[in-house]
């Protein structure tokens, strides 16, 4: 076992937990920070695929995941911003109000 | 991340966690994604969201639950998805890793560079459009909640 393989297994492990806290937390912010780990996960399996590889397409998609990850975070924070607003609580299922 | 309750102490956990993957991409060879890491995740995205949660100073309740109803199916697919990706993992990577790790060219930025604009030019401006899209989108998020409250 190689640390390519270390890496890709720790790279797996941050998707997961960061899964589990999208799933199971109950704050906005926190199930926020949570997609960003996930998205670091992804960025670490891309990195290790492009250093093994000597190629820059991994390279160019940790780049997009970092643009993705920057718009995603500003649309939703002010989203957040104006649930807080609203309800005056982070937590989810205050905004149940929301659906349909 | 999982089990604190203090949105900024989950804050500077992940904040950690950044900076320890900008250190293992240096330690890879790719000085400047973790350049990149360190300089975006750390120092734009997290720097906000650190604000956002000073900004937003909501006390909940000591009462109120810390995991939401889907505590136990989400622990059961958190682990499955584990389970699934440790074997691929463990089944598919063994020798083509070895069998890559014989080229030991530097790749720095200048390649990485030349590669970005020159095959890659179109998902970079694309990228340019989507950051564009971000900033309309959320101007038009907090416009319209001006516009409902006069």
């Amino acid at each position: 076992m190689d640390r390519y393989q270390m890496l890709l297994w720790l790279s797996m492990a941050l998707f997961s937990l960061g899964l589990l806290g999208v799933v199971v937390r109950r704050n906005a912010l926190i199930m926020l920070m949570c997609m960003e780990l996930m998205l670091n996960g992804a960025n670490l399996g891309l990195v290790n695929a492009m250093s093994v590889n000597r190629d820059a397409a991994g390279g160019v998609l940790v780049f997009l995941v970092f643009v993705v990850a920057t718009a995603e975070l500003a649309i939703a924070i002010p989203i957040v911003l104006l649930l807080v607003r609203r309800t005056r609580s982070l937590d989810l299922d205050t905004y149940s109000e929301l659906k349909g | 991340m999982i089990v604190l309750r203090e949105p900024m102490r989950v804050a500077m956990a992940l904040i950690t966690t950044m900076v320890s993957l900008g250190a293992i991409y240096g330690l890879l060879g790719v000085h400047f994604i973790a350049a990149f890491q360190v300089l975006i995740y750390v120092g734009a995205v997290m720097v906000f969201m650190v604000y956002v949660i000073m900004l937003l100073e909501v006390r909940e309740r000591v009462a109120q639950h810390k995991y939401s109803a889907m505590l136990i199916p989400g622990a059961l697919a958190a682990t499955m998805l584990l389970g699934v990706l440790g074997i691929s993992v463990w089944r598919g990577a063994d020798g083509a890793m070895a069998s890559a790790l014989t080229t030991t060219t530097e790749f720095g930025i200048a390649e990485f560079s030349t590669a970005f604009l020159r095959d890659y030019w179109l998902p970079f401006e694309l990228t340019t459009v989507l950051l564009v899209a971000a900033i309309v989108a959320a101007l038009a998020v907090v416009k319209v909640h001006r516009k409902h409250h006069g």
